[in-house]
């Protein structure tokens, strides 16, 4: 049982390690063993395995209902662009996501009401979008990570024509790449 | 075999709705004198078997809002263009034009329809052609007769020969097509499931540039009507919308937001070339050429509200057009370059406005409240446009006077984004 348990502490510490490690610690690293092993271990250090044949930990945690990160949209007030204080905690756990998958792409897709003309609303989605990206970078994710599209009053979420429908049609979308 | 009669049914049903969607045409208003034409009922013309020439052109004529077709009484003998023509009865028949004519068929199995147009009033011929045509192409023929009285009788040319692009949205399919001015003959260039807007036509009528959604955002594509061929034009990262052709057919404008918001640049039709024309933290979207290729009009909201803005197509500093309101989009250029058609929030509603662009007066053509994209016909005549009617969209065409009107309609599904073609030969 203890044997067990500083194997793990072992192979913890050998991981931590290695994510730390910048390129030239490790060059500097390579074939100097001078450092103290861990206690009671005269292994190699494992392996660890990256198996992409199976779905990823972090694809369950995006479409999780009980995850914060399975809601994906941002809804807008009347000709607003701002990303409301309700949405900030969405938007920084995406962003959160983002930083630590760097793997992870998104498309987010700005959305409008039906009036008025149809290329200036995609010029308004287009916006909202670009509002959420630039949120997205500044807590942390990656310029090329994040795409910022607008569809404009294309594809609403409800056809009905009243303010109702329209709160729902004012949003922005975040797809993850596969989702889109 | 029970499962193949089933699929041959539902198969026949659809050929049947594709069939009867088509749009249809409703004058809603007319201008307030109409030249009374006599058009004769041309000898032989029943022979062809598809809709009598005459009755096509009569519609045509109808339809422009400047023209009433007279009854007439069964005549025998039918006069044809061969006929002397008695003028004084056609006179008291109260007509001021008269069409005769006769269509004969010719030893390899097509047909030649022969008319001529006289003035009554002056008593003196006005004309007169032969057309050869096979079956499928009466249509286009009437048409052409059409344009040859419409033209002779008005002095200016007529666009019954054009042709109308427009998306119709029938549950989740979206159809890109294309039909004669008159809504006839309407062919699907591009099926898709997801979103086309912003069909523009290429000043030789031969192509299409266009948005797509089919790739999960916008991308403007340049499509080739005759065969089908497609390509991207723009596709880079963010948006890419609003395709403009400069009046050489050599250049497209297009709203672009790689660089951030959403600006206007240049490119080939090819999509080689790129430039930027416009730089402002603001909307510059919806570009549009003047018909002389000096200048850009585009829509901005640098000011505070979306407003028309136009600036030399070589570069330079954008002035301000529209100064009425607080919201004027989609601004197009009349083919004389004298009128700016464009859509203007008035009270809520979206409605057409024309503004003169020498003397500054605006004049709102339409009283409907859901009004997009205007299109000149390329006479600068009449204006199409989309509209929305009992929560469905219809198109809509208004005269540049603003007294004629006309709905089209199809009989299932919303028709919005029209475009009307240019003149071909």
């Amino acid at each position: 049982m203890r044997a067990i348990a500083i194997a793990f502490l072992a192979a913890a510490a050998a991981f931590l390690a290695a994510c730390s490690t910048s390129p030239t610690d490790e060059q500097k690293g390579a074939g100097v063993e001078e450092r103290k092993p861990a206690v009671g271990t005269v292994e190699q250090p494992r392996v660890a395995t990256v198996d992409v044949t199976k779905s990823q930990p972090g694809v369950n945690l995006l479409t999780d209902p009980s995850s914060i990160l399975s809601k994906r949209s941002i809804y807008y007030d009347f000709d607003k662009f701002d990303i409301k204080d309700e949405y900030r905690p969405l938007v920084e756990a995406h962003a959160k996501y983002l930083r630590e998958n760097s793997g992870a792409k998104m498309l987010i897709q700005g959305n409008t009401d039906e009036r008025g003309s149809r290329e200036y609303n995609v010029a308004l989605g287009q916006r909202r979008a670009d509002g959420v990206k630039k949120a997205l970078t500044l807590l942390g994710a990656k310029e090329s990570q994040v795409e910022a599209v607008s569809l404009g009053e294309e594809k609403p979420k409800s056809e009905g024509h009243d303010e109702s429908a329209w709160s729902q049609n004012r949003r922005s979308d975040m797809l993850y790449n596969g989702e889109f | 075999m029970r499962f193949h009669i089933r699929i041959l049914f539902f198969a026949l049903a659809f050929v049947a709705l594709a069939a009867r969607a088509q749009l249809s045409i409703e004058i809603t208003g007319a201008g307030a004198q109409r030249v009374p034409i006599a058009i004769a009922p041309f000898a032989g013309e029943n022979a062809i078997g598809a809709t009598p020439i005459t009755q096509i052109v009569r519609a045509d004529l109808e339809r422009s809002g400047l023209f009433r077709t007279l009854e007439l009484p069964p005549l025998n003998p039918m006069p044809t263009e061969a006929t002397s023509i008695n003028y004084a009865e056609w006179r008291s028949r109260l007509a001021d034009a008269l069409v005769v004519g006769s269509v004969g068929v010719l030893p390899d199995g097509r047909y030649e329809a022969r008319f001529r147009l006289y003035d009554v009033v002056k008593q003196q011929p006005l004309g007169a052609i032969a057309y050869t045509l096979a079956k499928n192409q009466v249509r286009a023929t009437a048409h052409r007769i059409a344009d040859f009285i419409y033209e002779k009788l008005t002095g200016e040319r007529g666009v019954f020969s054009t042709r109308i692009a427009y998306v119709v949205k029938r549950g989740d399919r979206y159809e890109l097509q294309i039909a004669d001015a008159d809504g006839a003959e309407a062919e699907t260039a591009l099926a898709s499931f997801e979103p086309i807007i912003s069909p523009a036509w290429s000043p030789d009528g031969k192509r299409l540039a266009y948005v797509s959604f089919e790739q999960k955002k916008p991308v403007v594509y340049v499509h080739s009507l005759v065969d089908g061929r497609r390509a991207v034009a723009a596709n880079f990262k963010g948006s890419n919308s609003a395709p403009a052709w400069s009046p050489d057919g050599r250049t497209l404008a297009v709203c672009l937001s790689r660089e951030g918001g959403s600006q206007i640049f240049l490119m080939s039709p090819d999509g080689s070339g790129l430039r930027r024309l416009t730089s402002s933290p603001a909307i510059d979207t919806e570009p549009r050429y003047s018909p002389d290729g000096q200048w850009i009009y585009f829509t901005s909201d640098r000011g505070g509200s979306p407003q028309i803005y136009r600036m030399p197509a070589s570069g330079g500093d954008p002035q301000r057009v529209t100064f009425e309101g607080s919201y004027n989009v989609s601004p197009r250029i009349s083919p004389d370059g004298r009128t700016l058609a464009y859509i203007t929030r008035n009270s809520g509603k979206f409605q057409v406005a024309l503004l003169d662009l020498v003397n500054k007066q605006v004049q709102l053509l339409t009283d409907s409240d859901r009004d997009e994209s205007p299109s000149f016909a390329p006479n600068g005549r009449m204006i199409l446009l989309a509209t929305v009617l009992g929560g469905r969209g219809v198109l809509s065409a208004v005269s540049s006077d603003g007294r004629v009107k006309q709905r089209l309609t199809v009989t299932a599904g919303d028709v919005r984004e029209p475009a009307w073609g240019p003149f071909t030969e």
